[in-house]
């Protein structure tokens, strides 16, 4: 055994009006790993995010960041996490490049933001307000916190909404980037990922396994 | 990135504060309901300057309030619907400086705005003339309660679909003590009396409001969030 995983989950439950959601027994993830996080429509695979996130909490199970519950290092793992979920928390009042600013809170400078905005294709479009843009280019803007932030881990909600191709490949290339350079990403889509060593896990809501058995 | 705490105050009071300005017309909407329900008055009352004097500083301190209220419930709402709230309450930062970000930008697009046409509504409702100074102070210090009051109230409706009624119910008597002081400030100070008496408790339900509210409102968020 070597060093703890990145994260590991042990025994996770969550229910819902008295019926699983989520039964996970044993999930890790490493530095260097995505994982895509598969399954049908209600199957789960956003409140596995949340909880992941802690914008869930489970009742049952423990989460580990480099082998401490995330109960005990928050600050820490919080810091170390990006989530980006289907509301991209964008405020469409604001331009793009506001939008990158107050996400980054600490005050990135506009320069930084600017930059991050264009190599997503956002070029020119950084100081109109963000309800002019299309659904995939304010997308884009929220995609282009991966590039400002230094978190290890990515936890992304069906990134590829209304992204186009070259979208998409851009953001593979993200991906490839980050765990290239010791990061991890879990990521739940339904498209496949033209990348290697994508490690599968598929979700199967409790109510498709009763059916199943 | 890690991040002080007086970054995440400022970063959400300049955001809050530019999406404000954005939508102006919204923002200004509490100011127009105040000003416009104080020119009804006279109409409707009578427009008889020592009978309207008699109850001036009640109508202005009922419709600060009303107003106030009104615009509390969209403090969070927003932030709720786009997922920005989420991403507050999973960042690393400590929940309450954001928080009171967000409430200081309230005030300063109402309370404060407010407080400063209040010398003309006294003018339309003849307030007498030793009021208006005691009013003015009231409610700089009255109004700022009442954000951070309704806010209270926004925090734990803001999951609910249509919650403005509800908001209404939970900060009503929150709002009491506030009204009461307020309108007694400017009361003594209409009737001679020394004014900064009632101002000096409204000015410590603001120190304690300060204090407090915002741990009630992140902890409320958090519970209303997690379910």
């Amino acid at each position: 055994m070597g060093n703890p995983s990145l994260i590991k989950i042990e025994n996770l439950r969550f229910e819902r009006d008295d019926t699983a959601v989520i039964s996970c027994d044993n999930l890790y993830l490493d530095a260097g790993d995505i994982l895509q996080v598969e399954g049908p429509n209600g199957s789960g695979k956003t409140t596995l995010l949340r909880l992941l996130t802690t914008a869930l909490q489970a009742r049952e199970g423990t989460i580990l960041y480099c082998g401490k519950s995330i109960a005990e290092c928050r600050f820490e793992y919080l810091s170390d996490i990006l989530f980006i979920g289907h509301q991209s928390a964008v405020k469409l009042t604001l331009t793009a490049e506001e939008n990158l600013d107050w996400m980054a809170s600490s005050g990135i400078g506009s320069s930084s933001a600017v930059k991050a905005l264009e190599s997503l294709g956002l070029a020119g479009y950084t100081d109109i307000p963000c309800y002019k843009l299309s659904a995939g280019q304010q997308r884009r803007v929220a995609l282009a916190r991966l590039l400002i932030s230094d978190a290890r881990i990515w936890y992304l909600d069906e990134p590829f909404t209304a992204i186009d191709r070259d979208g998409v490949r851009l953001l593979e290339r993200c991906m490839k980037d980050h765990v290239s350079s010791g990061g991890a990403v879990v990521v739940s889509t339904h498209q496949d990922l033209d990348l290697q060593g994508v490690r599968h896990y598929p979700m199967l809501g409790e109510s498709l396994l009763r059916a199943y058995s | 990135m890690r991040s002080s705490a007086s970054n995440g105050f400022c970063a959400y009071l300049r955001r809050d504060l530019r999406l404000s300005h954005r939508r102006l017309g919204e923002a200004a909407s509490p100011l127009i309901f105040f000003i416009m329900v104080s020119t009804l008055v006279p109409l409707g009352i009578t427009p008889d300057p020592a009978s309207l004097a008699l109850v001036a500083s009640g109508i202005i301190w009922v419709l600060a309030l009303l107003a106030t209220m009104l615009s509390a419930n969209d403090l969070f709402a927003g932030d709720y619907q786009d997922g920005s709230l989420e991403q507050l309450l999973i960042s690393p930062q400590v929940l309450v400086m954001p928080v009171l970000g967000k409430v200081t930008a309230h005030w300063l697009v109402t309370g404060l705005p407010l407080t400063i046409v209040s010398p003309l509504l006294g003018l339309m409702l003849s307030l007498p003339e030793a009021g208006y100074l005691p009013m003015m102070a009231s409610l700089a210090l009255g109004t700022a309660c009442l954000s951070l009051l309704g806010a209270v109230g926004a925090a734990l409706t803001v999951s609910l679909q249509k919650g403005g009624m509800m908001l209404a119910l939970v900060v009503m008597p929150l709002y009491m003590p506030v009204i009461i002081f307020g309108g007694a400030t400017v009361q003594f100070g209409i009737d001679g009396l020394a004014w900064t008496g009632p101002l000096a408790i409204l000015g410590a339900m603001l120190a304690a409001a300060i204090a407090l509210c915002p741990l009630a409102i992140a902890g409320v968020l958090r519970l209303t969030s997690i379910n």
